[in-house]
């Protein structure tokens, strides 16, 4: 008997996806061990958590294991965008970016939860109940990437994709104390995405730490021939200084003062902020007039408008389920409202409403001029600044339930997260500290293809930040 | 902003979406609302102002035109809720009901 082998132990709580490949490398696990270790944490923690949807157990790829978000399309997997609409849709072929970590070697953990068609800041419009957030079970992990962002926070993924339309990575990395990246429009393949906004969608990193966010950006960006909206990408620079020295940030003072950030909040970016001059960057105030204050309305006009075209193809014709009926428009219109939840409705209606004629002009085509003075806005100030930062999420995590009644008050979760993407900008959000024992996240924007800047950023903070990933309630 | 009942259930058409009377008044009411706080676009002069539809300064992609092979049958027709031989089946799409 081959006794005498070494037993590592593997502490997914801690491990972060690089480290991960250390011992791979080092042959001191299998891909095989590595993945079986995820599976283990995942029957002990996730009961609770509900991050994951399904799982996946045979481990397919020499690589770190990834959980990918259930609006990418796997094949052979299940993939239901959180929906009852998509309930037992089996892909018949892989996203860009679920191939672009399969010949990277990246074994599939499984599928996670998600607010259904990603319509959501709390994964509570998951059609498949809600996901909890590990630092405190009672409270969201936000969303509409909550599933992927527990996740990690929870040591159940060394690392996720996860999308984001309004802030959907951004935002529950915040939540959830961990780092997620909004890529630069254009720069990752929304090929096998299950579309919500196609003018706003991107897919991301959400990872442990800023030098597996960019790890992970490397594998799946580029430009795809699949996607006619995607560009080539500038080469990715994995981060190493821990300095700031050259790096002008700007504060702008519309999405710092905003109004319902809890001081709490403002407290621990002010902190971050204080910790950038000492690294030597050059901190200065600027403004983005209009782009806070008319972000929101703009995205709730073009983003259910562009919703309202996409989610059009779910008509119980030719995939997922149907509602009996004896005449095809009925049996069309109950598939759909029996599929889709609250929110899907909701934004559907808006964004047809914004699109009918006699108010396409006044709501849609006005919103289209308001994504304009945002872009120009954000590129003025990027004139004298490399960087923007403010908080990434006004409040921190809030209780399952807080928001549920009233979309409006769900919709200012995004305030933040909104303008950046109006513009096709690249956000990614840090931890930064704590407030009242919850993750606090600080969001650097950058101007498009500057995810270099974001990443190097990001890093050194990070770094002379010191914030422990793993939640309190874990250690 | 108060959208009527008849805006309500005219959306829902075009949206194909047959709402219960619940869903009508509830998401009805809520509709309303949210028109009411998007509809701040509307407080800009932006006459002057070029429409944004995509973030990117890009134009359309050519590929050679030249036939790549496609899907086999039995693959677009793996998900279907209903098929009959090569086809998707669907209940009759004769006039069951009048559209006002």
């Amino acid at each position: 008997m081959g006794g005498g082998s070494k037993v590592t132990v593997v502490d997914t709580l801690r491990l972060t996806a690089e480290d991960a490949a250390g011992l791979l490398e080092g042959r001191e696990l299998s891909a095989a061990e590595l993945h079986r270790a995820y599976l283990d944490a995942i029957s002990e923690r996730d009961g609770e958590l509900h991050c994951y949807l399904r799982t996946v157990d045979a481990a397919e790829g020499d690589g770190v294991p990834i959980a990918l978000k259930d609006l990418v399309s796997t094949r052979g997997v299940e993939t239901t965008a959180g929906s009852r609409i998509l309930a037992g849709y089996v892909p018949e072929f892989d996203a860009t970016v679920a191939t672009r970590c399969r010949q990277a070697g990246l074994p599939v953990l499984g599928k996670t939860n998600m607010d259904e068609f990603a319509m959501g800041s709390s994964t509570e419009n998951s059609a498949y109940g809600p996901t909890h957030n590990p630092w405190d079970p009672t409270r969201v992990p936000g969303g509409s990437s909550g599933g992927s962002a527990a996740a990690v926070a929870a040591g159940l993924a060394p690392w996720a994709l996860g999308s984001d339309t309004g802030g959907s990575i951004k935002q529950p990395a915040a939540l959830c104390g961990i780092v997620g990246l909004r890529p630069t429009y254009g720069t990752v393949s929304r090929y096998g995405i299950v579309a919500f906004a196609s003018s706003l969608d991107q897919i991301g990193p959400l990872t442990k730490t800023v030098r597996d966010c960019a790890l992970l950006y490397r594998v799946v960006a580029g430009r795809d021939p699949c996607d006619s909206t995607t560009v080539e990408v500038p080469p990715v620079e994995i981060p190493e200084a821990e300095d700031l020295k050259g790096l002008r940030i700007g504060v702008p003072t519309e999405l710092n003062e905003a109004e319902g950030i809890e001081p709490g909040v403002s407290e621990a970016v002010g902190r971050a902020i204080e910790l950038a001059r000492e690294l030597g960057a050059e901190v200065g105030e600027c403004s983005l007039p209009r782009s806070v204050e008319f972000g929101l309305p703009c995205y709730y006009l073009i983003a259910p408008a562009e919703a309202s075209s996409n989610l059009a193809r779910y008509d119980g014709v030719r995939y997922a389920i149907r509602e009996p009926a004896d005449a095809y428009m009925e049996m069309v219109e109950r598939t759909r409202d029996a599929g889709f939840g609250d929110e899907p409705k909701r934004r559907i209606m808006l964004g047809t409403y914004a699109l009918s004629a006699g108010y396409f002009e006044a709501y849609y085509g006005q919103a289209q001029k308001v994504r304009t003075v945002i872009a120009d806005e954000h590129r003025a100030a990027f004139e004298d600044f490399d960087v923007l930062v403010s908080p990434t999420s006004p409040t921190v995590a809030f209780e399952l339930g807080a928001k549920t009644a009233d979309p409006l008050a769900m919709y200012l979760s995004d305030v933040l997260t909104i303008p950046a993407n109006m513009a096709g900008l690249p956000g990614l959000s840090i931890p930064c500290g704590l407030s009242d024992g919850l993750p606090v996240g600080l969001q650097l924007i950058g101007p498009q293809f500057a995810e270099n800047t974001l990443f190097r950023a990001g890093h050194a903070l990070e770094r002379a930040l010191g914030f422990d990933v793993v939640p309190e309630r874990y250690r | 902003m108060a959208i009527s009942r008849e805006q309500v259930e005219h959306v829902a058409r075009l949206a194909r979406l047959a709402l219960s009377e619940e869903e009508i008044e509830r998401l009805g009411g809520q509709l309303g609302a949210i028109l009411e706080a998007v509809s701040k676009v509307s407080e800009l002069d932006l006459s002057d102002v070029e429409p944004t539809s995509h973030p990117l300064d890009v134009v359309n992609v050519w590929r050679d035109d030249e036939p790549r092979p496609s899907w086999p049958l039995e693959t677009a027709l793996a998900n279907a809720p209903d098929t009959e031989d090569d086809a998707f089946r669907v209940p009759p799409t004769g006039a069951a009901r009048s559209e006002a």
